[in-house]
């Protein structure tokens, strides 16, 4: 139960910071279509981390809500990766973001479809349909950003050159993970990272962009430790029910 | 700063209860995929259909406003062209 709380948070986070992230957006999207798109995407992803941290409270027995994860808690407690929570920059920075994180989290839902724990299996098939159009989305602005005009393709090989050192977190495993995987509760996502690089290298082929050769990865948001950016965030986000405790609308 | 504009694509979306693609509006897009996509989620985020097409407006031949005398006009004063002066048989229902 612990682990599988722990999991949930894990995922539920990156659901739920994405979203947040890209709900700034909203307003300042770079043309009307893409605004609406970027805050649909906000939407579905908020969506999921309802759903996940609806039954992560259930798991926890401690008569907290999804609202009281997700407003609540102290920025330590966010177990998000931290490629999530990195600001949403120029609009390369932001679709790179956000096709890093798709292809991983296509792989992993898929894999979640046949989980032991029935739950997760279900929240998973829910959230895949949503996730295979938010990669389909990110997949067709990264190849058009890369083969694109002089100035896109330079933005979006600095946002990879940026954003890569993150990658590697989304497949972390720690105690939690390696136990849930032995359970058949979730995949060993250490097999999930070549597959992620096949389908990465594919898109960044055709966007005629490449990767870093030699790079360390970091983050240790998987831990709580996070970058200068979450603080911030969570200022925003938690601000209502900081200001205004048990404020409902 | 580039002042080319995305070319601008009519949208055509079917309901589920209906049978044809009904115009719902414009937007613009760099190329066909993208037009879809953005159709998608501009148009269809509540639900209303199941089917899209995009096509680019510069590909669509209108008739232009000044000829609407000579090519609408004509037919107002044909009545018999609806099909309502036959006497219908008893027993046929729905027409």
């Amino acid at each position: 139960m612990e682990h599988t709380y722990k999991f949930l948070s894990r995922i539920g986070d990156d659901s739920l910071i994405l979203g947040q992230r890209l709900a700034e957006l909203c307003g300042h999207g770079p043309i009307l279509e893409e605004d609406i798109a970027l805050t649909n995407i906000s939407l579905d992803l908020i969506g999921q981390a309802t759903n996940i941290y609806t039954y992560a409270a259930q798991l926890e027995g401690k008569g907290r809500d999804a609202d009281a994860l997700a407003f609540l808690r102290l920025e330590h407690q966010y177990l998000n990766a931290i490629l999530v929570e990195q600001p949403n920059g120029n609009f390369a920075d932001t679709l790179v973001r956000q096709f890093f994180f798709d292809v991983y989290r296509k792989l992993l839902f898929e894999q979640l479809l046949t989980s032991t724990d029935k739950q997760i299996a279900a929240i998973a098939e829910k959230s895949l349909k949503e996730t295979r159009y938010h990669l389909k989305h990110s997949s067709e602005w990264v190849i058009r950003l890369g083969d694109g005009t002089e100035q896109s393709k330079e933005r979006a090989q600095f946002a990879i050159l940026d954003l890569w050192r993150y990658t590697d977190e989304l497949f972390y495993m720690d105690e939690t993970e390696i136990q849930l995987a032995k359970a058949g509760v979730i995949p060993n996502l250490k097999d999930l990272k070549p597959l992620w690089m096949e389908q990465v290298l594919s898109v960044l082929n055709l966007a005629t962009l490449t990767l870093p050769e030699n790079q360390g990865f970091f983050g240790a948001g998987r831990q709580g430790r996070h970058s200068e950016h979450m603080g911030f965030l969570l200022a925003q986000l938690q601000y209502m029910q900081r200001v205004y405790p048990n404020m409902q609308w | 700063m580039s002042t080319n504009e995305w070319p601008l694509w009519e949208v055509f979306i079917r309901s589920k209860q209906g049978l044809n693609h009904k115009h719902v509006g414009s937007l613009r897009a760099p190329d066909a995929e993208m037009a879809m996509q953005n159709a998608r989620d501009v148009y269809t985020r509540r639900s209303e259909g199941i089917s899209i097409w995009v096509v680019q407006s510069a590909l669509i031949t209108a008739s232009d406003p000044a000829d609407s005398e000579a090519y609408f006009e004509p037919s107002d004063s044909k009545v018999y062209r609806h099909p309502t002066f036959y006497d219908l048989p008893d027993g046929i229902e729905h027409m």
